[in-house]
């Protein structure tokens, strides 16, 4: 059985959501309208409870939509076809700052394939990455610009976030491979 | 996740699960569809054959696109303009696609069998387009798609096929998928085209066409084959028409949300009524529409299966 360390508890990922959405917000005072825009599956959720906090600062709705990016990744010839899910992006991208929302960032590769995938909607004025947990080994020159934790991991352990629906028992396990 | 098939053959060997992937994955190929840029990098770098030994429109236009959308590069090769009319043997054929590292090869051959065949001689994947009157495993699944799209599930549901069974491989397909999933199936026809041989495939045949329409909550049409009849079957298609043909006086029989089905290309008068081929419980273009996401999902998957197949994975 692999380890398993609890990195973040509910009260710690709720903070952590709450510091990353008065970044977003501090970050795009400009004016220029901001979406979110959450990776299936992890960040979907993530995206809405990001709206939620942004709504609250900024006293109107910030539009947050749903992004699969399985059409878009550069490993479909070496691996099961994965799962897809639906793309639901129900407003213009275009003229838009997008917040790109994930779970985990780890190679980098997910992103790289996001932003593909984005460009079939329209041409964001800007992209911005949020991830709740960066855990390194990246692959590809991508930066997260708001990060909820920075977790030191081997490339062999799994990241894994748990969100439930209330919100009230979620928490993030880092499952180390017994070497 | 459970697709690990390099091959779409056919239905029979499909596992429930397996089609209910299909049917899942296609749902996200739909929603492609509908966006102002229609194409995903799913398949590019990769060499589709469009290998149609027996003529066909609308599957090739379908597979032919669904390929287009997903980038890959394209062959398209028909029996008329080919080395098969200088006797070239089908694997030869084949063999020689594959030599120009062709990755997958869409087949319509007028033979049952001819995509197993291949399947067992070729690296490349192999998607059944039709072969012979044994299987279309592309159209049972779009229309599949299509009444679960519409009604929801799939299971419980009170399926008719009309028509032309025996030489049918839509028929066959439809049975294996539909009654994998659940839904009850009942076939009605003359009886010279609908044997009672049908019902070890787990589905009802019935003669009288009111009781097979009456509990439907979809009729699935089915033309008649003539290109496959050795001999008459029925006496004259204005008999057919006038004893088997979806009329509007027929429809008063069925449930009011009764869904009408047709693989195309529909015969006006004969099989179906025109006003009821227009009407709003007609899905027929609903159904093109699902062919092209159900055939941009199989290669999609296939994809997936192949790589993990030359990996060891």
């Amino acid at each position: 059985m692999p380890e398993q360390i609890i990195i973040l508890n509910s009260a710690a990922i709720q903070r952590a959501l709450v510091r990353i959405a008065h970044e977003i917000a501090e970050r795009n005072e400009s004016g220029v309208e901001v979406v979110l825009v959450g990776i299936q599956r992890g960040g979907v959720p993530l995206a809405r409870r990001l709206a939620n906090l942004l709504e609250g600062i900024w006293n109107h709705p910030i539009p947050a939509g749903s992004l699969d990016v399985s059409m878009h990744r550069d490993d479909l010839d070496r691996r099961v076809a994965p799962n897809v899910h639906p793309t639901v992006i129900p407003f213009d991208v275009t003229g838009k700052t997008v917040v790109l929302v994930d779970d985990v960032l780890f190679s980098g590769r997910t992103i790289r394939a996001a932003m593909d995938a984005l460009n079939d909607f329209g041409r964001p004025i800007r992209i911005q990455l949020a991830a709740l947990i960066d855990r390194g080994h990246r692959e590809l020159p991508i930066k997260a610009d708001f990060v909820g934790k920075n977790v030191p991991t081997a490339t062999g352990d799994d990241v894994a976030v748990r969100l439930s629906d209330e919100g009230n028992a979620d928490d993030v396990v880092l499952l180390e491979t017994k070497q | 996740m459970s697709w690990h098939r390099k091959d779409l053959l056919d239905i029979e060997s499909l596992t429930a699960e397996e089609i209910v992937t299909v049917l899942d994955t296609a749902r996200a190929f739909k929603a492609v569809g509908e966006r102002a840029i229609k194409k995903v990098p799913a398949l590019r770098g990769k060499t589709v054959v469009n290998l149609f030994v027996e003529p066909s429109t609308r599957t090739r236009i379908s597979f032919e696109l669904a390929e287009q959308r997903l980038s890959a590069d394209i062959i398209n090769f028909t029996a008329e303009a080919s080395s098969l009319k200088k006797g070239e043997t089908l694997k030869d054929t084949a063999r020689n696609l594959e030599a120009l590292n062709a990755d997958f090869i869409v087949i319509r051959h007028s033979a049952s069998g001819a995509p197993h065949f291949l399947s067992r001689v070729l690296s490349a994947s192999v998607v059944n387009a039709g072969d012979g009157a044994h299987e279309h495993p592309t159209q049972a699944l779009l229309d599949a798609f299509t009444i679960r799209e519409r009604k929801g599930r799939i299971e419980g549901l009170n399926i008719t096929i009309l028509g032309d069974i025996l030489y049918s491989r839509v028929a066959r397909s439809n049975i294996w998928a539909l009654t994998k999933l659940g839904a009850k199936v009942t076939l009605c026809g003359p009886s010279t085209l609908v044997p009672r041989v049908f019902e070890q495939m787990g589905c009802r045949v019935t003669y009288n066409l009111e009781e097979a329409i009456r509990d439907a909550d979809i009729i699935n049409l089915l033309r008649i084959q003539h290109e496959r009849q050795r001999k008459s079957m029925f006496p004259s298609l204005n008999e057919y028409a006038s004893l088997f043909g979806l009329t509007k006086q027929r429809m008063e029989l069925t449930k009011p949300d009764a869904l009408i089905m047709h693989p195309g290309p529909i015969n006006r008068g004969v099989e179906i009524d025109s006003e009821i081929a227009d009407c709003e419980r007609s899905v027929i273009l609903e159904q093109v529409t699902n062919g092209l996401a159900i055939r941009m999902a199989v290669l999609f998957l296939v994809n997936g299966g192949k790589g993990v197949q030359e990996l060891g994975l």
